[in-house]
């Protein structure tokens, strides 16, 4: 049979048709909302209606056999509407009270992991990684697994001065917000890439990959009618491998996870922040990670006993001076953290009123 | 049957308490030769430690130079399942809100043509199809937009623009996040189909600066919600929260960037003129404070990931815009900040990095946003800078004006 026909620049389906009822009765016309539980929230209309949420953790890599559950369950309990979070998480949206137990109730015994709502961790946001990238140095999701295990009652249960978002990047290209989150992994390259010539020849522009590298590191090499690197400029960005497919960056042995940590997106208190680099290399170590794992644990742990009450991971940290953090998380400062890219001058310290 | 494949380090991934990604592969694995070699894949990659995807290839639809990645595996004939492996990005409905018939539909597309795997969802808020063959791309479509659906961004377009859950459930959203999201899509559908700009062009809309969809840190052109006027207090309430045990001076007044507030006998009092509309109060006392009546947007632009010469926050370009129906204001301006930096952005270079390079003024005098100091944190500090002939001739006037009048004007 011949597939229907197509449609063009029709752009999305409009979102009122996906709206529960509720929704749509008081859309724009919300009042004040409440954490009831672990994962629970409901939220008061000016009319009184309410609607809660549950929020169940998803790893994002979904089949469809998995997504025609969560509807099975919330067709029993939701009259057939859902809808997804900007962290991947699932939402069953309840006007009924009385089936919020029972809903939770299934989704446990089902497996699902109910939580990420207020001063916990949340979901982690990340990226491909080894199962669909071309320029991952790390797996993403194998990262996001592991971490989330290791922290599932912060998850699932147990309250932190704030919220904390986590995130993974599997390269530096960062199609996660992991240059905005409280404690996140971005996985890096240590070594230069090695240019194939002979590939280069048909592969690859030379003016393209000259003018990729932030750091002036590419030349031409007239010889074999392809490019050279220098070593001593090269920070392994891998944007070169990006437009040019015949200069490889992987290495198996050298590819390895940052820990960075103190972004944030929000302008409560204070305005949005970048993360900045706090552990500049970890081996990559399938399937568990189990060195980075333990890395994010320690550091959220010191944060959760060290900030005080609604402080985000980053504001601790301004409070307290970069110093400290590294004293109190017994992290080790090295030549990796001091900038020399682009906007280094302005982290520099211009007073002598640091401590010790 | 698929082929089989042992996997003991992802099978360790199918332990522990949060929902495991390798399980998801295997449903998929059970019953299709693609997820089957995707997981015999991925095994590979976690035992060598180096995975093994090439680069995109130019693949997609008719009439359409974006919305399907080309993805080839490096070794097919180790595992051919896996040969294509395209991606292809379905534009999400504003908010993500779904009902169960939708989605099933769209799962039993995909089970019919692709992998079974999907994100739900990517990075920029499609529904992301992962795993699929060049030859099935027209079907795909044709299965799709016959029922409504389209594909989402990709390459040096628009991209797929994405919105908070806004005024379908918060309280706090000060614009209509999702229609005005539908409204943008809608209105770029040209410019998000077929790649014609230096580079890519991400547009998030949250409804207030807690910023649930990370608009300030991963879009090019960043749509918050704000409000001018005064904070809305019910006084009764701010007295329940005490009474309950908040601590409204400790968390609240004391918490305060600005230190606009005080809390005296029981009273909550804001000195609205010094608010800096952060969130931080009313995000903590959800009953008591609500935003103020007179409600628009701050859109800011530039910000994305460290590629190439740094990250970037997005910076404040329109510090007020009035967002409602049919938001022909926010989308004039949008349309003039992308020609500005079509006309001037070299390829591979977003936004914010032509602003820096060319020049903010070049950028605010084209769309036509005058210079204020919401834009900056401060100004320059060193004693370089242009003057056009018109500025000098400016200052010129005034200071005539100002002898026949006797008064200065700064």
């Amino acid at each position: 049979m011949s597939a229907p026909q197509r449609k063009t620049d029709i752009g999305p389906p409009h979102y009122e048709q996906f709206l529960p009822p509720v929704i749509k009765k008081n859309y724009g016309d919300w009042k004040y909302h409440e954490q009831l539980a672990p994962g629970v929230m409901v939220h008061v209309a000016n009319s009184g209606d309410k609607i809660f949420s549950v929020r169940v953790g998803s790893p994002r890599i979904l089949a469809t056999d998995s997504i025609r559950d969560a509807c099975a369950i919330a067709d029993k309990y939701c009259d057939g509407y859902l809808r997804f979070t900007s962290r991947n998480n699932i939402e069953f949206l309840l006007s009924d009270e009385s089936k919020v137990a029972p809903l939770k109730e299934e989704l446990k015994n089902k497996g699902y992991a109910i939580g990420g709502i207020g001063y916990r961790v949340s979901n982690p946001v990340h990226t491909q990684g080894w199962v669909h990238c071309h320029s991952a140095c790390t797996d993403a999701s194998g990262l996001v697994k592991s971490m989330m295990d290791e922290l599932y009652e912060y998850f699932a249960e147990k309250e932190l001065p704030n919220k904390v978002r986590l995130a993974v990047a599997c390269c530096v290209n960062m199609c996660g917000a992991v240059h905005c989150s409280d404690i996140a992994i971005v996985a890096v390259h240590t070594k230069i890439p090695q240019v194939d010539a002979a590939a280069f020849k048909n592969m690859c522009e030379l003016p393209t990959t000259i003018a990729s590298c932030p750091t002036g590191a590419i030349s031409p090499d007239p010889a074999t009618k392809s490019i050279k690197i220098k070593q001593e400029k090269c920070m392994y960005c891998g944007n070169c491998f990006t437009v040019c497919p015949a200069i490889p960056i992987k290495d198996p042995d050298r590819d390895g996870v940052a820990i960075v940590v103190g972004g944030k997106v929000g302008s409560l208190r204070s305005d949005p922040k970048f993360s900045k680099l706090v552990i500049p290399y970890i081996s990559n170590e399938p399937p568990r990670w189990p060195k980075a794992v333990a890395a994010i644990k320690h550091i959220l742990e010191v944060y959760a006993k060290d900030a005080k009450k609604f402080e985000r991971v980053g504001e601790w940290i301004e409070r307290i001076g970069w110093e400290k953090f590294f004293d109190l998380t017994d992290i080790e400062f090295t030549f990796q953290h001091i900038d020399d890219f682009t906007f280094a001058r302005d982290t520099f310290r211009t007073a002598s009123t640091f401590k010790w | 049957m698929p082929k089989k494949y042992d996997t003991p380090l992802l099978d360790e991934l199918e332990k522990g308490p949060w929902p495991s990604f390798v399980s998801e592969i295997k449903k998929c694995a059970a019953k299709n030769d693609m997820a089957a070699d995707e997981l015999g894949l991925l095994e590979k990659s976690f035992n060598t430690k180096i995975g093994y995807w090439k680069h995109g290839g130019i693949v997609g639809v008719r009439g359409y130079g974006g919305g399907v990645i080309g993805r080839y595996c490096s070794i097919p004939e180790e595992f051919p399942g896996v040969a294509h492996f395209h991606t292809v990005r379905i534009n999400q409905p504003s908010g993500w809100f779904y009902t169960t018939d939708a989605l099933r539909t769209a799962c039993d597309i995909w089970d019919k043509y692709g992998s079974g795997l999907t994100n739900m969802h990517g990075s920029t808020g499609d529904m992301i199809l992962l795993g699929t063959r060049t030859e099935v791309l027209e079907d795909i479509f044709a299965e799709f937009s016959s029922r409504g659906w389209d594909l989402g961004g990709s390459g040096s377009a628009m991209r797929t623009p994405s919105c908070c859950v806004g005024p379908a459930r918060c309280e706090w959203s000060n614009i209509d996040t999702l229609e005005l999201c539908y409204q943008l899509t809608q209105e770029f559908q040209d410019e998000l189909h077929r790649p014609s700009w230096p580079y890519k062009f991400k547009i998030k809309i949250a409804g207030c600066a807690c910023d649930c969809v990370a608009a300030i840190a991963r879009a090019d052109c960043s749509i918050i919600g704000t409000w001018k006027g005064n904070i809305k207090i019910d006084q009764n309430e701010v007295k329940n929260y005490a009474k309950n045990g908040f601590d409204v001076q400790k968390w609240v007044v004391d918490m305060c960037p600005t230190g606009c507030m005080s809390f005296e006998g029981g009273e909550l009092k804001i000195d609205n003129s010094n608010c800096n509309r952060c969130m931080h109060c009313i995000s903590k006392m959800t009953k008591a404070l609500q935003p103020g009546d007179e409600k628009g947007a701050t859109i800011c632009i530039g910000s994305k990931a460290p590629i190439v010469v740094g990250s970037l926050l997005s910076w404040v370009i329109v510090p007020f815009i009035t967002v409602e129906k049919p938001f022909d204001e926010v989308k004039d301006v949008v349309r003039k900040m992308t020609e500005w930096w079509d006309e001037y952005g070299k390829p591979r270079e977003r936004i914010g990095e032509v602003i820096e390079r060319v020049g903010m003024r070049s950028f605010l005098d084209y769309i036509g946003v005058p210079p204020l100091p919401q834009q900056v944190k401060e100004p320059r500090k060193d004693p370089f800078w242009f003057f056009e002939e018109q500025d000098i001739e400016s200052i010129k006037a005034k200071e005539a004006e100002e002898k026949k009048t006797g008064k200065y004007k700064f």
